[in-house]
Parts: structure tokens; sequence; C-alpha cells
């Protein structure tokens, strides 16, 4: 059996990680708060601009704008969106491992980073990495989407890349917080229609475009896209805080137990090291006797 | 439809519901020019320009600085997608001052790196605050 001190002060150590995994888990709970009470501010934007975009499409159907179609480069940008900071379980690997493990070709792999984790992990990894927007996911604002949206906008439209991914966690609620890709570019019509025609088709028959509905379609998209980023930066920030509390309740737990175990343990070394003193002091006794 | 005059706006940023409730009249600036509109339009999407957007209801107008964004109308109710949108009392005036500087410098400069769509963006945007602040002194 170890010895007492050894014991304490293994003891006192775990003590004082739980004092900072608590501290943390306080912390995140508010950063969490903040960030679900935005998320859900920006969702009306983004039903609403999803509703106009699917209607658009479902109604332009012979369309062959740009933004619908492929590009010819086999390149595909992902837009990778992690934390800047780590201890938040498995929230930074679960997003780098749909991209590795995702069966998408390394050469073809084109990295937009936003937050530093993901970034620093893909680049080990070797992957291409196009830009870095790790400042954003601090605290996000419409601008940086924007930002982000008009620089893949811009590679897809000078063929750098073919196809733009959205690689994000997706905030369901309190405790389930899922990874996800998703395509941006280009704009899949097909998975819009079928819920649309029915409910709508009268009002998309009636519907008037100024200008004319393919170039508004290319005004529009762009915003869509933008978004769609910014909707998902949130979302991401709301899950990012959301796992790192659930990581550090569990932690404090987990400390909790082991101070408990500790504890007994070093009233046990404490009552057999009394015992064994007693019974020197017996046995001395009965010796001068 | 022709003998209710109101319909419902919402303004929605990406931020806030901005603004959302019933007017008789709705004022803004689109693309292809001003456009005012009543109940009864017709369905139309078009493309908002940097303007002042005005509701009006029972003759009591509210204004706001629109910058970005497009607009859905759909018979009885009117669905503006901002991206930008401030209430006159939002206006930092002294920031719209500095960026309208920012802006006009950077279209007088003329050197090759000038995105020109950008700058007049801007400069417009902040033309817009600046008026509206002046019109609803603090």
């Amino acid at each position: 059996m170890a010895s007492m001190r050894d014991i304490k002060r293994r003891k006192e150590s775990i003590q004082s990680t739980s004092q900072i995994t608590k501290a943390m888990k306080l912390v995140s709970t508010v950063r969490f708060q903040k960030a679900k009470t935005k998320a859900e501010e920006a969702k009306p934007y983004f039903d609403h601009m999803y509703e106009a975009v699917t209607s658009m499409l479902a109604k332009s159907e012979k369309l062959t704008h740009p933004y619908l179609q492929a590009g010819t480069s086999e390149k595909k940008a992902f837009i990778v969106i992690t934390s800047n900071r780590g201890l938040a379980g498995g929230y930074n690997s679960n997003i780098t491992k749909l991209i590795t493990k995702g069966g998408y070709k390394k050469e073809d792999a084109v990295i937009y980073a936003v937050g530093r984790k993901g970034k620093e992990t893909l680049d080990r990894m070797g992957y291409k990495i196009a830009k870095d927007y790790s400042e954003a996911i601090n605290s996000p604002i419409y601008k940086d989407a924007q930002e982000i949206g008009a620089e893949v906008l811009r590679a897809f439209s000078e063929n750098e890349v073919g196809e733009i991914y959205l690689v994000y966690t997706v905030f369901k609620n309190t405790v389930t917080h899922i990874p996800t890709i998703m395509k941006l570019l280009p704009v899949s019509s097909d998975s819009f229609e079928k819920e649309e025609q029915k409910e709508n088709s009268d009002r998309l028959t009636l519907m008037n475009y100024e200008p004319e509905a393919d170039e508004a379609l290319g005004i529009i998209i762009p915003k869509y896209i933008n978004s769609l980023i910014y909707g998902a930066l949130m979302e991401a920030l709301a899950s990012e805080n959301g796992a790192r509390m659930q990581a550090m309740d569990s932690a404090t737990n987990n400390a909790e137990e082991m101070i408990s175990d500790l504890s007994l343990k070093y009233n046990r070394a404490r009552q057999s090291s009394i015992t064994q003193e007693l019974t020197e002091i017996v046995a001395g006794a009965s010796a001068i006797d | 439809m022709a003998d209710n005059k109101y319909f419902m706006v919402k303004v929605i940023s990406p931020d806030r519901i901005f603004y959302e409730g019933e007017a008789d009249l709705l004022e803004l600036k689109t693309t292809e020019g001003d456009i005012g509109i009543l109940a009864g339009h017709i369905p139309l999407t078009t493309i908002v320009a940097p303007g002042v957007m005005k509701i009006t209801k029972d003759g009591e107008a509210k204004e706001a600085a629109l910058h970005e964004g497009f607009i859905e109308i759909l018979g009885d109710k009117v669905i503006v997608l901002a991206e930008s949108c401030e209430w006159p009392d939002e206006i930092d005036k002294n920031r719209a001052n500095e960026a309208r500087i920012r802006a006009e410098r950077r279209l007088s400069g003329g050197n090759g790196e000038v995105n020109y769509s950008r700058a007049e963006m801007a400069l417009k945007k902040s033309l817009i605050r600046i008026e509206l602040a002046d019109k609803y002194p603090r």
C-alpha cells in the first residue's frame, strides 16, 4: 500500500484539477447559454432564406445557372468549423474524422479552416490549408460569414474547386450535437423539389422576379451561402460550448470519484499505521516486563 | 384582399427579428428603383438596394436604414431578409462619417487595387446612415 504522504499528495493534486474543471464547466455553461440564444435568434433568418431559395429553385428547373452545376475541377473545398481551444471532449476530432475517413482524396481536398484545432490536425496529416479564419469562431459576426462566403465563391467561379462542402457540428439540443458534412455548391435542386412542389405549386406560378429570375438567383445564392455559413458558425459555437460543458462535467465527476476513493485509501493507511504503532508499543512494553 | 388595407411586414436580419407588425404602406429601394408596397401587391421577389425603408401604418411612419438583402412579397405578407438593417437611434454617426471619408478616399485614390463596387457600396451605406441620423437627432 502506498504511503500516507503519497496518497495525500495525489489527493491534493486531483482536488486542484477538479477545481479547474469545475470552474471551466461554469464558464462554458455561461458561454453555452449565450451561444444558444444567439443561435436561436439567428434561426428565423435561415428558415426564411431556405424557404425563399427552395421555392425559387423549384420554379426554375430549367435554369442553367453556374451555381447549380458542378465545376469541372476535381478539387473539393471544405469549410471546416472547429474550435480554437481544446478540452471539449471529442468535439474537434469528430469533425476532422468526417474528412479523413469520409472517402475524400487527400490531394483533392482544399481546406478553409475556421478554428485552430481542426486546422492543426489536418495540417499535420498533410491536407492543403487554403485559408485560415480561426479568429472568426471566437465570436462570429455576419461579416465573417460574408468573407468566407466571398472567398469560396470566388474559388468556385474561377474553377479552382468544383464543389464546396461545409463541415460543422449541428446543434440539435443541449446534449445532442451531430457532426455533419453538407454540400453548399452546386446547389442541388432535386433535394428540395419534392416537399416544396406540393404546398407551393400555386404560389410559384404567381411569383414574379425583378430582375429576371436567373439574375436574381445570381444575387440571392451568395446570400444564401453566407447565411448557411453564418448559421453553421453559430451552431458550431453552441455545440462547442455544449461539448466542453459535458466534458468538464464528467471530468469533475471522475475527479470526485477518485477523491473519495483516495480518501478511503488514506484513512485505511492511517489506521494501519496507528495499529502498527500500538502493536509496537505494546510489544515494547511487554519486553520490559 | 382589397377590403383589407393592412398587411404583415416581417423584417428579419441574421441576428434578430428586426420588425414584425402590420402596415398599410411599405416603401423601400430595390436594385430596379424605389417601390411602394400596398396591401394586395402581386407576388414579387426583388433585391434590396441600400436605402431608407419606411413602414407606415395609419399615417404613423417608422424609418430604418436597410442596406442589403432581398424581399419577398406574398400577397398579404411581406418578408424582408436584410443582411444589415438598423433604426435611426442605433446609428453611430461618427462611425458612418469615418466610413464615408474612407470610402471617398478609396474611390478618388484610384490605384488599381481598389475594389470600386465595394467602395461605392460602403459610401452609399454611410450616406444613408448619415442622412437618417441627421433626420432623427438624438
